[in-house]
């Protein structure tokens, strides 16, 4: 059979763009390596509300909790929160992924496209007009042609290297993580919460998600190049600390990619979308919004070149102006904070936390947090003035 | 394509599979492709793998090592 579209790795990026390339009448096959899609899971799952309400339908059964804001802590313990409401309703998500991952595949499905699990793609060839997909399912070869080939295959991403992306991550632009579904233990179930400082979590921070009363994600992300532990380790230091009371009931381990945002994530016949064109957030680590985001516009501007005919990098181009214009912005300045942020040391942090302790801005967004922080620290953060204000 | 040296053939990534959280953050440093996260079977291809130890250093779980053999 020949595709018009394959897009290879179901998560979030890879089902929104099969979904959205099959609903413009294309011939889209889905695959996924894994038997069971969204499973293991490797997220803390939170969301906000705007951005997945902007591609889907919200359903009760993939959301664990909702969020009205985030308290973040400073290596001595300030507090700063922030907390907003939209006409008096929660505005993040925590979603449960096993559930969210799987339904959005089934909108892929439903749109029309084909979709297949157990299957790894283990390589691309050029044709004259598309490509050859080679895949592997259950010990047997065999493979695919299509025109176009959108790699959403997420961290662990190989296709954009087949097609002559270098996506490989360095030791300081990944995130590694651990983190434990714990329950048993005592928080403010309206907030997420974030805890800095080089001791606790180098280069990243720890954080606390509510999946529900007593019940929340708990876990932590570091950059590698600065950490003297695993971060199971780290993980491990201020669970002990914090919450030894309660109960770890499900573990789960990832990376995800600080990288900021790539030259470009398409090739000759090839686009790359969400963690495959490490699309995540280098400041968060956030990567569902964006990866939603890209598999849309991905999916879109593969009906449009199939429609004109062309699948040149040149036409593809056009997917890359669409992410860069929309969050490439956002990654490109939370790079540079995080460039600035991984430098300072505790004691600056406390500084900063100091500034505005006890502070609740009206707002869940890191632009606003460090537009307050410039204002009350023009001197320190001067280089980023020009960045976020 | 074999990248080893003669040098480094008594070198070689061990994996702890009881340690190992199949997260993947090893496949993504991993300039030679030398390794792939079966679902949740971690494999490396000891004939791409120069042993650059980079795997070694981002592992959340401390899963992976270098085994020198004498
Ligand atoms: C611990 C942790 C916490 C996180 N917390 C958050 C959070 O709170 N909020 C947030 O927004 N983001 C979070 N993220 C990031 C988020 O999980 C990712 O950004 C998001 O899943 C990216 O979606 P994706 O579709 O690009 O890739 P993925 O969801 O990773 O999907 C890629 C898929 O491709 C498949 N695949 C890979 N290779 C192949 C192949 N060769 N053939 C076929 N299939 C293949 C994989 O099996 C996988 O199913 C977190 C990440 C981690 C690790
Ligand atoms: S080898 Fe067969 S029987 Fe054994 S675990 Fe695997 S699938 Fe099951
Ligand atoms: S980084 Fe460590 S835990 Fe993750 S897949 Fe590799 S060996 Fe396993
Ligand atoms: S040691 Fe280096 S080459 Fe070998 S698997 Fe690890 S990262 Fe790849």
């Amino acid at each position: 059979m020949n595709y018009d579209v394959i897009v290879i790795g179901a998560g979030p990026a890879g089902s929104i763009a099969a979904k959205t390339a099959a609903e413009k009448g294309l011939n889209v096959l889905l695959v996924e390596k894994r038997q069971e899609i969204g499973v293991p899971v490797r997220c803390a799952e939170g969301v906000s509300k705007e951005a997945i309400s902007r591609f889907v339908d919200v359903d009760r059964k993939w959301i664990a909790a909702e969020v009205k804001g985030a308290k973040v802590y400073s290596p001595d313990g300030t507090e700063v929160q922030m907390t907003e409401e939209m006409a008096g309703d929660e505005v993040g998500f925590v979603l449960e992924r096993k559930i969210f991952d799987r339904y959005l595949a089934k909108l892929a499905g439903r749109a029309g496209a084909d979709v297949v699990v157990k299957t790894t793609a283990t390589g691309i060839e050029r044709g004259k007009d598309g490509l050859k997909v080679n895949f592997r399912r259950m010990g047997e070869e065999f493979s695919e042609e299509a025109k176009i080939i959108i790699g959403a295959d997420g961290v662990e991403s190989r296709v954009g290297k087949w097609a002559g992306i270098d996506t490989t991550l360095k030791t300081d632009e990944l995130e590694v993580c651990v983190q434990y579904l714990m329950t048993g233990i005592e928080f403010d179930p309206e907030y997420s919460y974030f805890w800095f400082g080089n001791e606790i979590a180098p280069g990243g921070y720890v954080w606390l998600f509510p999946k529900g009363n007593s019940t929340a994600n708990v876990g932590i992300g570091i950059l590698p190049k600065m950490a003297k532990l695993s971060a199971r380790e780290y993980l491990d230091n201020f669970v002990k600390e914090n919450y030894s009371e309660g109960e770890v009931i499900e573990m789960v381990a990832g990376g995800v990619p600080v990288k900021g945002p790539v030259k470009t994530a398409v090739a000759d016949n090839v686009m790359l979308a969400g963690d495959a064109a490490r699309h995540s957030d280098p400041i968060t680590g956030g990567g569902i919004a964006n990866a939603m985001k890209a598999g849309f516009f991905a999916g879109g501007v593969a009906a449009e070149a199939i429609e004109k005919g062309d699948y040149s990098k040149k036409m593809l181009a056009k997917y890359d102006e669409l992410w860069k214009n929309d969050f490439g912005k956002s990654l490109h300045r939370n790079k540079i904070l995080q460039q600035k942020l991984i430098k300072m040391d505790d004691k600056t942090l406390n500084t900063l936390a100091h500034s505005i302790a006890g502070y609740d801005l009206q707002e869940f967004s890191v632009k606003r947090l460090v537009t307050e922080l410039i204002k009350k620290n023009p001197k320190l953060l001067w280089d980023l003035k020009k960045v976020f204000i | 394509m074999r990248r080893r040296t003669k040098k480094k053939n008594d070198r070689r990534i061990v994996i702890d599979r009881y340690r190992c959280a199949y997260c993947g953050a090893c496949i993504s440093v991993c300039k030679y492709n030398a390794n792939e996260l079966v679902e949740t079977f971690l494999s490396i291809n000891e004939d791409e793998c120069n042993t650059c130890m980079t795997c070694i250093r981002v592992c959340p779980m401390k899963a992976l090592s270098l085994e020198v053999k004498k």
